[in-house]
This record gives C-alpha cells, sequence and structure tokens, in this order.
C-alpha cells in the first residue's frame, strides 16, 4: 500500500531555515532528534507551523508527518495554527493568580476582544496562557512577544499593548 | 562576601548580567582551571560526595552519589555519555534558576565544564524552557567566549579534555522539567517520562549514560572543587550543606529571591528579607518550595528550610521558592489554579494523571463555583490515595499535584465546606 | 524457578518474567492494558496494580506499596498481594478513570461482546459513577476501507501506535497532543500505510480499531459460527479463525500459533476471505449446450456428464497449488500421475521444486517464524517480503532488535522492559542486508539495501558464500559481500531468506550456498524460502520435478492429445500469459473446470462444477517453512456448492475407479496419500482426525452463547432445520460441547470465562506467549538434511544493460499481486491498476512521465509508468498479478514505446473511496 497517496507538493524550507536547521543538526546523531528545534525554526520565520510545514520539516529530517506532528502538538510552544504578529503569554499559574492575573485577563479581553486562544482581528495579537514564568517576585507578569513585563497592573495594558482596541 | 554567597557574588542590584571579563576579574574560571587536567575526575567526584552536595531541582537526592553510578574509565567508551543542565524552569512559584541564568551566565558554563570533567563527559546540554530568550542568548555569548579562551572546545587549556556545549531551548512543556521526559525530549520526542530502572545515569539521552543536574545544583559544582567540601559544608546552618537559593511570592511586601545559608528559618525568609506580610494580609499558610509541595502554616515558621526539616514537618523543601497563601485569597480556588495548572500539563501517557488531574480539577471546580456536594470530599479524598503515591503514577507529576491539595484539606478543611455550603468568606458569590 | 507469594499462597514461576505475565500464565485474574503478551511493558495505564511487600512483617503490618505487575520483574521470595482492598480498590479507580470519557455506546460499538475494556470494567466491579463533568470528543479519521476510527472510545493505553510503529514499522499513525487530549491518529486523514494495519482490530482493547468490512456486515462474536483455518494468501500458511453467520464469512481474526503468525496477521490474510462472499461465486454446476449457453443442471446429472467425458477417453488435468493436497492427490488419481500438471508453469515448476530440494538438502536449519525473529543477522536474497510472504516480513522486522535485547541483556534488563529498550538501543540494530531488484519495505530497517538485477542478486549471494569459505569475509570489508559475510560470520543465528518471486532459480541456489558455506564454518545458520502460494510447497511434494507442466500440457492439447482436461481451483488466464491460456483452453479438449469463481477460464469450460473454498470444506497445505495444516469448514458450502475433493471422489465412484474403493471420507483421503506419497508421509499428523472426540465429544464451532439458531432462518421457514452434522472432522456445527485442553489444530474461538475478547488466549497458552496447551498446531515436512546441495552452481553471468531493451523484473504488492484476496471487499479498493516501473533517467529518455503509459514490444502489454529510480538500470518492474500484467513473465527482454491514445486512469482521491456511509 506504498503508493496509495496521490503525489503531494512538498513546500520548500528557505535556505535559512535549512541552514539554521543543519547547525542544529550537526550537533545530535540522527536528523529526526532536531524536530523540536526544526520547528521552532520554521515557527521564528513563519510565526506559525502549518501543514505543509509539517510535510516539509518531516521529509527533511527523514521522519514521518504524522510522526512530527504527534511532537509538534505535544508542545505548548508550537503553533499549528496561525497567531498574531505577537503572541501574549499571560502567565496564570499560582503567584500571578494570586496577584490578580484573572483581571488582567480580563482587562486585555476588554482591550482587545480575545479570549484565549484566539487572534486579534487585525491580526496584530494572539492572547494564550503560560504557566508559570519564572518572575513570581514580580507578579503578575506577561510576556508580549519576547519582551517579559512584571508587575502588570490592570491600569498599565493598554501602555502595554499599544493602545491596539478591538475595532 | 564572596565566600559565604558563591553562587550570587556577581549578581549586581539592577540584575545585569556578568561578562566574561567581570567574572574572571572576580576570581571566575578558578575552579575550572584547578579541575580540568589538575585534579583526576576521581578526585572530583571525592570532593563532591564529600560535600554533601544535594540536587537543588527540587528532589534533594545526593549530586556525588548520583554522578557515582555513571560508568567510568573502561566501562564506557569515550565521549559515550552526556551531561545535561536542566535549566527548565517551570515549577509555579519557582523563579531562582533565572537570576542564577540572567545575572551570572559563566557561572553555569564554568560549574558544567568542571562537572563534565568530573563525569568525562565530551558533550553537554542546556535545557532551557523557551521563553528565557535573555538568559539563552546571554548562554550562548558565555560559550562563545569560553571557546576563545578555550575553556570549551578541544584540549581545554593544553589538557587531554575537550567538552562541547550545546543550548537546546523547549518548546514548552511543565513535565520536560522531569529528568527522563527532559531526556526524551532532547533526543526530540515526545517529553514523556521514562520509567526508572534503568536509570539515565546507564542508560539516559541516546541510551547513553546520562547525568542531568538543575541549573543551581551546577553552578555550585567548580565552587565546591575550587574551595573544599569542607567550606561548602560550613556554609549550611543544618546538616544540608552549602547555601541556597530561596525565594518568596505571593502577599509579601518585598516578593524575591535570596541566597542564604542552608537551613535559614522560614520566618526569617519570610520577615527579614521578604519584609513579612504585605499590609492588610495575614499568613494562612504557605508552601514551602513550589507548587507540587504540601503546605505548611503559621506554626511551622520556626523551621529550618532545609530538607530533612521541612520533610519531617510533612512537606519538601522542593525548589526552595515558597508561595505564600494569605488569609484573603480562597485555598480552594489556590488548589484548583494548581491542579488545574497540572491536568493541563500532564503529558497524557499514565491514567491516573491524564484522566484523574482532570477530574479532581473539575470537582474543585464545582466546589469553587457553589456546585459542590458533600460526597466531593469523599472523591477528592479518594483522587488523593489514589493518585497521591509516588509509584501509583509514571512519573512523579501527578502525586506533587497532591501534595497541595492534600493538605489544603488537611489544614483548611472549613474552605471547602464553606464553598459546598454556598458561603465562602473569601468568595463572594461563589467565584474568586 | 523463582517462588512467589501471592495472597498468601506459594507459587513457582519462571524467572525472568514480570508479575502480570506471571500471573496470567497461573491463570490468575488480574486486569491490564497496555501491556501486550508480544510487545511487553510500558506501565502506561497502572491497570495491573498490586501491593508488594518487603518483607512478611510488612504484610502482616498491612504496609507494602502498590506497584505495576507488568513493570515488576518476579523474583525469589517476593510478596505481593493482588485480593487486598487497596489494589482493588486502587485498580477500580482505573477503570473509573478511564471511563471519564468513555461513552456509554457498547450497544452500538463493533467492539461489544468481545471488548477488553468491558471484560476488565467487569473484572475490577466497577459500577458507580461519580463524575459530573463534560466528556472529552475528538473527530475521527477515514483510515482507508479496512479500518474504522472511533477516537471517543480511546482509554489512552498506547498500544496502537506501539504496535503500528514499534513493532510493525509503520509511520503514519502517531501520538498527538498531550494531557487528556491525546489523540492517536494519522497527521491527516487517509489510508493506513502499513500492510498489517489490521492487526489494530485485535490490539486495540476496545472499539477505537474497528475493522470495517465487518462493521458493514456485523455480528457480535457470540453469534459467529468459527473453525479453524488457515490463510490462503500466500505460503506462509498463517493460522487464522474466519467467523460466519448466514452463510456469510463475516470476519478473520488471528488463531494463535507460537511457531508460525504468532498474534498477527497481514491485511491480505485479515480482510482477504471477502472473495468468499462474493457475487461471483458459482452456485450451481453448469453445462454449456449447443447454443453455447450455461444451463444450471443438478449435481447427478452433472457427475455423469463428467464422468462420461472421463471414461475411455484420454484425460489430463491441472491441479492448484492453492487448494488442498487431498483435492490434488484425488485429481492426480483420478487421470494418472503422467497427465496431472500441478499447475505450474515450467519456471515456477523449476523454482519451487528447486525451493523444496535444497531445503530437503541443506544442512541448515529451516526456520519457523518465532525462529525467523530470533536471527541475529538476516540476508535477504531477491525478496520484496513485505510483498510476498508479509508475515514473515514482520518477522524479519523483529529479528533486527536481537542487537537491543543484546544490548539491554548488558544492562539486565529483561525483554519485557519495552519502552526502556528502545531508549537503550535507539536505532542500534542487528545486521539486515536486502539484495533486491528494486526497493523493499523493510528498507528502512536494512543495514544495507542493494538494488541489483536478479542475476546480481544471486551473484552477490554467491560471492557472500565464497567470502565465508575463504574465511569469513573478515579479510575484504570493502565490498558488500565481505561485509556481509563479516556479519553472518559474527551472528550467532545467521539466516539467508530468499524465494520463488523473483523468478530466479539461481537466487536459491545462491542462499542455500550461502547457508551451506556457514554450516562448513561450524554455524548452524537458517534457512527459508518463500514460494507463491498456500499450497506451493505441497503440490512439489505431491508431485515433484518430473510432472508435465502447464507449457508440457499445452503442447498435447496443440498435437489433439487430450479428449478431456480437468482444470482443478485454478484461472489459467491469470496464472500465464493469455497465449498458453488459450492453448490450453480453446482446443479441442473438453474443458471441465471446478472452481469457486466464475472467471475466464471456467467461461471455456463445457462443464463447470461450483466448488467450496477454504471457508467451507477441510483440506490440508503445505506452508513454505515444509508445515502441513488442516483448515476446517467454517460452514457448509451453500446450495449446490461441493468441496472439490467431494466432487472429484463422488466422480471417481461414478467412474468406478480402482483407487477410490476405500476412500470414502476425507480422513481416507489424506491417509491414501500419506501412504502413496513418501514426502507428504507426515500429513496424517497435521491435525486429528475425525474420530477424536474431545471429554466424549466433538468440539463446538459456536461459542455457548450462539443466539437465534431459531430464529436466524425464520425470513425462509419457521422451522428450524436440524443443525448439520459433521461427518468429517472432529468440529460439530453446534454449541454443545467443550472449547477447552483440546489439540492446538482444534481451536475454533478464544471465550474463557471473564474474557470475552482475544485476550483471553493466555487461557489457552502453555504459559503467556507460549505454545497452546494442546501443542502447536501442524506437522513439519522438513526436517534438516545433512548432504548439502549435490552440486556445486556456478554463478550466473553479471547482467548487462542492452541499450534500448529492457529486462521485467517482478514487483509484487500486498493487494493486487494475489488473485483470489483482490476480490475482497475493502481490499479491492487498494489495488492499483497494472503498472510498470522505471527509472526517472529511463523514462525521460522515452519522454515519459509519471502516469503515462507505456508499451511493451510491440502490443504485449501497454500500462502506466510509475516513476522508481530503485529499480537497476536496465531493468523494468512489472506489477505482478495485476491487470494487463499477465503476459509478463520475469527476466523477460522487453522493449519500450511511448503508448499512443493513452488514457490515463483518473486520479482517486483516497476519501472518494469511502464511498459514502464509510465514515
Amino acid at each position: 500500500m506504498t503508493e496509495t497517496t496521490s503525489m503531494q507538493l512538498v513546500p520548500t524550507l528557505s535556505e535559512e531555515e535549512l541552514r539554521l536547521i543543519d547547525a542544529e543538526i550537526a550537533h545530535v546523531p540522527y536528523r529526526s532528534a532536531v524536530a523540536i528545534d526544526a520547528l521552532k525554526i520554521v515557527q521564528q520565520h513563519r510565526g506559525w507551523v502549518s501543514d505543509e510545514s509539517i510535510k516539509a520539516i518531516a521529509s527533511y529530517l527523514d521522519m514521518s508527518a504524522d510522526e512530527l506532528d504527534g511532537i509538534a502538538t505535544f508542545y505548548n510552544l508550537i503553533f499549528r495554527r496561525p497567531v498574531g504578529d505577537k503572541v501574549i503569554l499571560l502567565c496564570n499559574s499560582i503567584s500571578c493568580w494570586i496577584k490578580g492575573c484573572d483581571g488582567l485577563q480580563q482587562k486585555i479581553t476588554e482591550q482587545l476582544g480575545v479570549q484565549f486562544g484566539e487572534t486579534t482581528s487585525d491580526n496584530r495579537y494572539t492572547l494564550l496562557p503560560v504557566t508559570c514564568l519564572g518572575a513570581c517576585d514580580k507578579a503578575p507578569v506577561m510576556m508580549v512577544g519576547e519582551e517579559l513585563h512584571e508587575d502588570v497592573a490592570e491600569s498599565s495594558i493598554v501602555r502595554i499593548l499599544g493602545g491596539s482596541t478591538e475595532p | 562576601m564572596s565566600l559565604d554567597r558563591p553562587l550570587t557574588r556577581n549578581v549586581r542590584a539592577d540584575r545585569s548580567p556578568t561578562d566574561m571579563a567581570a567574572y574572571e576579574a572576580n576570581g571566575g574560571y578558578q575552579g575550572l582551571k584547578a579541575a580540568v587536567g589538575k585534579l583526576s575526575p576521581a578526585d572530583c567526584l571525592e570532593i563532591l560526595k564529600d560535600s554533601n552536595l544535594r540536587g537543588r531541582g527540587g528532589a534533594g537526592f545526593p549530586t556525588g552519589m548520583k554522578w557515582s553510578f555513571v560508568p567510568m574509565g573502561d566501562k564506557c567508551s569515550p565521549g559515550d555519555k552526556y551531561l545535561i543542565c536542566n535549566a527548565d524552569e517551570m515549577e509555579p512559584g519557582t523563579f531562582k534558576d533565572r537570576l542564577l541564568l540572567e545575572c551570572d551566565p559563566h557561572q553555569l558554563i564554568e560549574g558544567m565544564i568542571v562537572a563534565a570533567y568530573t563525569l568525562q563527559a565530551n558533550v553537554a546540554y542546556i535545557f532551557i524552557r523557551a521563553e528565557y530568550f535573555k538568559a539563552a542568548a546571554l548562554l550562548r555569548e558565555a560559550i562563545a567566549a569560553c571557546h576563545q579562551k578555550n575553556y570549551l572546545g578541544n584540549n581545554i587549556l593544553g589538557s587531554d579534555y575537550s567538552l562541547e556545549i550545546h543550548i537546546h531551548a523547549s518548546a514548552g512543556r511543565y513535565i520536560c522539567g522531569e529528568e527522563t521526559a527532559l531526556i526524551s525530549s532532547l533526543e526530540g520526542k515526545r517529553a514523556n517520562p521514562r520509567a526508572k530502572p534503568p536509570f539515565p545515569q546507564v542508560s539516559g539521552l541516546w541510551g547513553r549514560p546520562t547525568i542531568v543536574n538543575n541549573v543551581e545544583t551546577l553552578c555550585n559544582v567548580h565552587h565546591i572543587i575550587e574551595r573544599g567540601a569542607d567550606w561548602f559544608k560550613s556554609l549550611g546552618l543544618t546538616e544540608d550543606a552549602g547555601t541556597k537559593m530561596y525565594g518568596v511570592s505571593g502577599r509579601v511586601k518585598r516578593p524575591g529571591c535570596w541566597e542564604l545559608p542552608m537551613g535559614t528559618p522560614v520566618r526569617e525568609i519570610l520577615e527579614e528579607y521578604a519584609g513579612g506580610m504585605a499590609d492588610g494580609y495575614s499568613l494562612k499558610g504557605f508552601l514551602p518550595g513550589g507548587g507540587s509541595t504540601d503546605f505548611l502554616v503559621g506554626e511551622h515558621l520556626d523551621l529550618a528550610m532545609d530538607y530533612e526539616t521541612i520533610g519531617k514537618a510533612g512537606s519538601r523543601m522542593g525548589t526552595g521558592t515558597m508561595i505564600i497563601l494569605d488569609d484573603k485569597t480562597c485555598p480552594v480556588g489556590f488548589v484548583k489554579n494548581l491542579i488545574e495548572f497540572f491536568a493541563r500539563e500532564s503529558c497524557g501517557f499514565c491514567t491516573p494523571c491524564r484522566d484523574g488531574l482532570p477530574w479532581s480539577a473539575q470537582v474543585l471546580d464545582d466546589i469553587q463555583h457553589g456546585r459542590g456536594r458533600d460526597e466531593d470530599m469523599d472523591t477528592l479524598a479518594r483522587q488523593v490515595k489514589f493518585i497521591g503515591a509516588i509509584g501509583n503514577t509514571h512519573c512523579a507529576l501527578a502525586p506533587g499535584a497532591m501534595e497541595p491539595l492534600q493538605s489544603a484539606m488537611k489544614y483548611f478543611p472549613e474552605a471547602f465546606e464553606q464553598h459546598i455550603q454556598g458561603s465562602c468568606r473569601h468568595c463572594s458569590g461563589g467565584g474568586h | 524457578m523463582p517462588t512467589i507469594r501471592i495472597d498468601g499462597v506459594e507459587y513457582e514461576v519462571q524467572a525472568g518474567k514480570n508479575l502480570l505475565e506471571s500471573c496470567l500464565s497461573l491463570g490468575l485474574d488480574l486486569p491490564y492494558f497496555c501491556w501486550h503478551p508480544a510487545m511487553g511493558s510500558i506501565g502506561a495505564c497502572r491497570q495491573c496494580a498490586v501491593v508488594q511487600y518487603q518483607s512478611e512483617e510488612d504484610e502482616q503490618a498491612g504496609r507494602g506499596r502498590i506497584v505495576m505487575g507488568c513493570m515488576t520483574p518476579v523474583s525469589d521470595g517476593a510478596i505481593f498481594s493482588l485480593d487486598g482492598d487497596r489494589a482493588r480498590e486502587f485498580r477500580e479507580a482505573i477503570v473509573e478513570s478511564l471511563m471519564l470519557n468513555h461513552p456509554h455506546d457498547c450497544p452500538v460499538c463493533a467492539e461489544g461482546g468481545e471488548c477488553h475494556l468491558q471484560d476488565m470494567t467487569v473484572m475490577v466491579g466497577h459500577r458507580d459513577r461519580h463524575y459530573r463533568g463534560r466528556k472529552n470528543t475528538h473527530r475521527n479519521q477515514y483510515l482507508g476501507p479496512l479500518l474504522n476510527h472511533e477516537m471517543n472510545r480511546c482509554i489512552a493505553c498506547y498500544r496502537c501506535t506501539r504496535y503500528y510503529r514499534d513493532y510493525a514499522g509503520g509511520t503514519d499513525l502517531a501520538a498527538m497532543a498531550a494531557h487528556d487530549h491525546v489523540y492517536f491518529g494519522r497527521h491527516e486523514e487517509g489510508i493506513l500505510e502499513s500492510e498489517f494495519a489490521g492487526n489494530l482490530v485485535e490490539v486495540c482493547p476496545t472499539g477505537v480499531f474497528t475493522d470495517k468490512t465487518l462493521v458493514h456486515d456485523y455480528t457480535r462474536k457470540w453469534d459467529l459460527q468459527s473453525a479453524p483455518s488457515v490463510c490462503v494468501g500466500c505460503g506462509v500458511g498463517c493460522n487464522t479463525l474466519p467467523g460466519e453467520r448466514y452463510g456469510r464469512l463475516k470476519r478473520i481474526h488471528n488463531r494463535f500459533n507460537v511457531e508460525v503468525n504468532g498474534y498477527f496477521l497481514c491485511d491480505r490474510g485479515r480482510f482477504g476471505g471477502g472473495f468468499v462472499n462474493n457475487q461471483q461465486r458459482l452456485d450451481y454446476p453448469g453445462l454449456r449446450g449447443d447454443d453455447g449457453r450455461y444451463n444450471a443442471v443438478d449435481h447427478h446429472q452433472a457427475l455423469q456428464h463428467m464422468a462420461e467425458a472421463c471414461r475411455n477417453a484420454r484425460v489430463a488435468a491441472i491441479g492448484s497449488p492453492r487448494t488442498s493436497i487431498e483435492a490434488n492427490f484425488l485429481l492426480r488419481q483420478l487421470v494418472g500421475t503422467d497427465n496431472f500438471c500441478p499447475g505450474f508453469t515450467e519456471l515456477e515448476q523449476t523454482l519451487v521444486n528447486l525451493a523444496l530440494e535444497l531445503q530437503q538438502q541443506s544442512s541448515a536449519v529451516i526456520a519457523d517464524i518465532r525462529s525467523v525473529e530470533s536471527a541475529d543477522a538476516v540476508l535477504i536474497l531477491g525478496e520484496d517480503l513485505t510483498n510476498t510472504a508479509p508475515r514473515l516480513a514482520l518477522a524479519v522486522r523483529q529479528s533486527v532488535r536481537n542487537k537491543a535485547y543484546e544490548m539491554a541483556a548488558g544492562l539486565g534488563l529483561e525483554t519485557w522492559q519495552d519502552a526502556a529498550i528502545r531508549n537503550l538501543a535507539q536505532d542500534r540494530r542487528s545486521p539486515l542486508f536486502i539484495a533486491a531488484s528494486g526497493d523493499t519495505r523493510l528498507d528502512d530497517v536494512a543495514e544495507q539495501h542493494l538494488s541489483l538485477a536478479p542475476q546480481d542478486v544471486a551473484r552477490l549471494g554467491f560471492e557472500v558464500a565464497a567470502a565465508i569459505r575463504g574465511g569469513g569475509g573478515v579479510g575484504n570489508s570493502d565490498t558488500a559481500a565481505g561485509r556481509i559475510a563479516a556479519a553472518l560470520m559474527e551472528a550467532k543465528r545467521p539466516l539467508v531468506i530468499s524465494g520463488t518471486s523473483s523468478g530466479s532459480p539461481q537466487a536459491l541456489q545462491a542462499a542455500a550456498a550461502v547457508a551451506e558455506a556457514l554450516a562448513g564454518a561450524g554455524h548452524r545458520p537458517m534457512l527459508n524460502f518463500t514460494v507463491p502460494e498456500a499450497n506451493s510447497l505441497g503440490q512439489a511434494m505431491l508431485t515433484g520435478s518430473a510432472a508435465p507442466s502447464l507449457e508440457a500440457i499445452a503442447e498435447r492439447c496443440d498435437r489433439g492429445e487430450i479428449d478431456t482436461l480437468l482444470v482443478l481451483e485454478n484461472d489459467l488466464y491469470h496464472r500465464t500469459p493469455a497465449a498458453l491460456a488459450d492453448r490450453l483452453l480453446h482446443s479441442d479438449s473438453a474443458i471441465i473446470a471446478v472452481d469457486g469463481l466464475d472467471n475466464r477460464t471456467t467461461s471455456a469450460a463445457r462443464l463447470v462444477l461450483p466448488a467450496a473454498n477454504f471457508a467451507e470444506t477441510e483440506g490440508t497445505l503445505v506452508s513454505l517453512e515444509g508445515r502441513a495444516q488442516r483448515h476446517y469448514p467454517v460452514f457448509l458450502p451453500q446450495g449446490e456448492r461441493r468441496p472439490s475433493w467431494v466432487w472429484l471422489l463422488a466422480c471417481m465412484k461414478e467412474l468406478g475407479h480402482p483407487t477410490a474403493t476405500d476412500l470414502h471420507q476425507f480422513d481416507d483421503i489424506t491417509r491414501a496419500c500419506a501412504a502413496t506419497v513418501p514426502a507428504l508421509a507426515g500429513i496424517t499428523g497435521a491435525a486429528p482426525d475425525h474420530h477424536f472426540l474431545n471429554v466424549g465429544v466433538k468440539i463446538p464451532r459456536q461459542p455457548h452463547r450462539y443466539s437465534g439458531r431459531t430464529a436466524m432462518r425464520a425470513d425462509i421457514s419457521v422451522h428450524e432445520p436440524k443443525q448439520p452434522e459433521d461427518e468429517e472432522s472432529p468440529l460439530a456445527f453446534s454449541m454443545e460441547g467443550l472449547n477447552r485442553w483440546q489439540p492446538g489444530a482444534l481451536l475454533p474461538f478464544v471465550w474463557a470465562p471473564g474474557w470475552n475478547s482475544n485476550q483471553s488466549l493466555h487461557r489457552f497458552q502453555s504459559e503467556v506467549g507460549g505454545p497452546l496447551r494442546g501443542g502447536t498446531a501442524g506437522m513439519r515436512l522438513l526436517g534438516a538434511g545433512t548432504t548439502g546441495p549435490t552440486a556445486a552452481i556456478d554463478p550466473p553471468p553479471s547482467f548487462t544493460p542492452v541499450e534500448g531493451r529492457w529486462q521485467l523484473v517482478a514487483r509484487h504488492r500486498i493487494f493486487g499481486s494475489e488473485e483470489l484476496s483482490a476480490l475482497s471487499p475493502g481490499i479491492c479498493e487498494l489495488v492499483e491498476p497494472g503498472f510498470v516501473e522505471m527509472r526517472g533517467a529511463d523514462a525521460h529518455g522515452l519522454g515519459l512521465t509519471e502516469g503515462d503509459g507505456v508499451e511493451l514490444d510491440a502490443g504485449l502489454a501497454t500500462l502506466a509508468v510509475k516513476i522508481n529510480d530503485s529499480i537497476p538500470p536496465g531493468c523494468l518492474g512489472y506489477a505482478v498479478g495485476h491487470a494487463g500484467t499477465a503476459n509478463l513473465a520475469a527476466g523477460a527482454s522487453v522493449s519500450l514505446a511511448k503508448a499512443t491514445n493513452w488514457q490515463r486512469p483518473p486520479q482517486v482521491i483516497s476519501t472518494d473511496r469511502s464511498g459514502g456511509g464509510h465514515v
């Protein structure tokens, strides 16, 4: 039953992506061991990991798309659906919960019109919960893109999110 | 200062990172120079065993003993073993490794070089959590700087020992902090933990002997080799040696993280360093070392924060970073937050964790929102019994999750009862 | 043997096992899900929890801790409690947790009544639900025409992916997501690629993966009538359990045989029996009238016609290598040895007889499949086993794990510690070398795959043999032959496999030469040859190499020397080029065909007799390892259908044939054959004869819960007919009798109190995973020879491509190369149109791309092109047994030209194949 699927166009990875993946492959004994790194590299370049990207990466790493998808869907920070330009990671673990992260979430939802797991209609932000960010002395905290915001007050949400408002 | 607070001697008030020049100017890489090519790996291991260093990741297993299971010499082909630094700090309420990584990356690198030399591993990995972008960048810089100085690479400082350190940034999963799950993840797989035995010391990364240690543990190694076991033991106030990164979060005046002698009393950490409870709040209880430790309460404030003492009191020192439950925060909501966290972060491999934790969370949610029934307390008690013992589950995640729940039921039963009766004094209207 | 104590009782158990399998072997009920006897332990489901005590004091004090039976080695003096409250409560809590999300759809679930989850739920005593939350739900996937997917039933035991990926080597089924969202499926919908996917039906402990062909024609297990059977899909001879109701074959399950198929079948075997229900089945004897039309006649008339055609006439017969020894033997008795063609072409006859002779002579051990799994170095010459002898390929796939077991032994790990061993060994494998004309489905675990023309495959084999004779080949690791020789010499249990599928006698000789060289070097090598069909080897044993081939019979037809030609269960147009079939069937001879299905051969016959098939009659087949095995009728043939041996015996009686005087029953034929043919002397030992009684009665084909016997024919008649009596076998068409303690060959189904699913098998085994209590089914007819091959063989000249010519190489497909399975529902959707495979450069040179048509030798055949760069240069692969390829023969040289007026077959989109309503 080897030939049952029709020919599929396997999208190609960019030279830059391949260069970065190759650099990771150099550190490990077999190609599929860099599956997670490769997913992250592609996500870094494309914002998320599409079905086509899964196929392309899998083919490059000599593994099946199914196996790679099993890995991709296991991890919280591999996005298998499109996300906004910036991902807001709002910590809702215990220290931030004590310090009112639920209120922050409400504030963000009011501000952007999105719940956890949703992307703003202008595609600027995706709001996600995140596990304890390791900055509990500055709780509540959140990350916007790669930037960590500490001691976030509900009043500072507008400033942090650059005044983006729900149309 | 440098001698009694070795881990934080380079930590500045503004938390700016220490670079190679500053690190060396303050005595850095002396441990490396004292060890590599000067001491035999066996000598290093002996010093480490003598020092009584225990793992700082939470379990507190004696580091020297852990390392002694790694096959050495002829029993293992050269280069066929690995050292891994577990920098996947994700335990709720834990924020000590971030400080060490961001403020003094070279300290970790030096500790790892000496550790890898002791184990005769030629490749080491730092498994760092995805969100620690800044720390990862600093570590990469530090590694590059070490290559320039031949602290890393081939024939380190002219010896016949070589080492490469690679950084692997995670893709986000709490379970990756479990050492065998971390190994699965580093192999590029789903981070399912592995059954022990075999232990990673004999069959770990890629089936080879592997040691996984926490950031804070590794940061101690070269200090111990440089200054000796007796020095290290002299740092602690109790049997457990060295210093410890202690932290406090929650409604206290000055939440923070401090390096203090091992065994510093809880009260001292809470009142002197964290400044006591915030105005208008009083202490109801605390988790001594992260989200998967049992609650302790006011009567335990004078205990020494070390593995033995806190263990005897019915909890665990864990990561040493306390989470404070104040009198205005609902214990039911507090525990539900934790159980939901653990349920969400279950890898999904074994039944009690995968299905039992969401069930517990669902019961707690019912209770919290006024839908609780009296028999729910029996259900929770059964869950604690069913999930809460190491060995009942595939790894320690779910038993850890049960610790705050079982102790909350023990210390704060009235909170659950009031919720079930619809009259929680913390939660007007039945919700947090 | 260690002694352990369980709930105060001391038991001696086998060392090196885990507690769970020890308990099951002792007959103790300990529930489990994720552990599987063929796949070992991972400790995921936590269902087999027991309490272990450190000491007697510990036990008395009621301390002890919960451990998982499947992860706990049995050690002398260990103390356990299965029955204590703590262990019981824990096991009940596990089932309750699994039930949080499991739907209450048992009444409409295909697994119902044979569901391990149902059994375990009852076993732990779980009844009351405490959970008030919502159930998680999932979307299901279309996985092809063979399997249904219902993820909502999943209990996340991980057996499916462990079986599919780790055991069977499939890559397109994976565990997705995490926590209580884990999902077992494909990256996207589509047909599961593994040739062994069907085993998921039996591996899944509940109804996530169910048999789609059964679901469309459903009957509960307890309502199925079944009998021990043998797969007729290839030469391996896997033991099967077909189930019937309402005169229809409903499904086929695995029948455990520790030496043959163990726990698993291939999908050709599992789903390939549906032809039994095919609408092309012949119902009545037919006689061609003068107007050329067929007229139904009753069987007395038919017999008289048959006898008349045979009386005082020059009669010849063509037997069938895919049907029983008994039918072929009778046919040979009827027409005489000189007039009996076993149904082989000349080449096939050479190949099969050579395979037989080489094995008879070889001092190597002829490997059963369990032995294949134990090999620590394997050389395969000229076979794509997954497509020619699939179950054998699955065994070879296990053999490469012996390296891992060796490493594990070094750490004191037992073989059942599955996850630990896989983590330890990673991709380190025992050496497997494959030399074949194109890629094979075992290449992913091969140390080296060499794609060579058949001549060069054989040459490589002879080089390996020479290297071994020349001192182990260690001297020359630069050559492939040297490396292979070294690996085989280094191994403790080297195995050489070849077969008939490439059409190369030299490959067989080369393989035998390698085995002999190993034996000469002090090894005890194993040898295994594939053969084309279920009884090819038996046919060769019956007839020998001197029997007339199809070509020889055709010559006699051409010369008008045959008045009547009997053709037994054999569509000659499928087996031979049309020109040869035409000579056989369209001469002046009268053709009498005995067959089950209407086909081009029966269409050419003057008289057609409707034959029963493997599910409707008894028969003895000899598998590729020389094992004689008996299959029994699952149900009696409907209407005027008769077993071929019944037709033939009746005809002989009608003729007053002297050799038939003492033959009355099936067993008489078996005995007569054993007495007449020395090579088949052992076949009476394949299974007990019809006199055998189990505790005084015959063995029931129907489970004791078999229902509706009084009502199932009510739409036809309200009078319940008497149950048919089975005079020919030790089995009864009845619920009465005892399905225990009988010989292994007579196991019609597995069931034990509390164990309704196939997991009840362990109650029939001497120990978990071990042979059946009643002994292993079948009789080996091949012992190790001593002489070795009699003559030294010269290697064939190496293959030199000729410009503008291509040598045909046979390419087999599990679905499509075998005639009958391809007519079964499900599989028929997976059979591709005929094709050739050629290198991209060759295609480019001819102006061809994938899917274009290419004409072979001006009119020989026109077929679709597939590009495959693994085909050796100068060679052209062709799909054996597929539409349009009957005229092609391996080894022939052909010219190629782009076909004009070629219409590409419409692109088939897999989801269209579900045909609505399947998903």
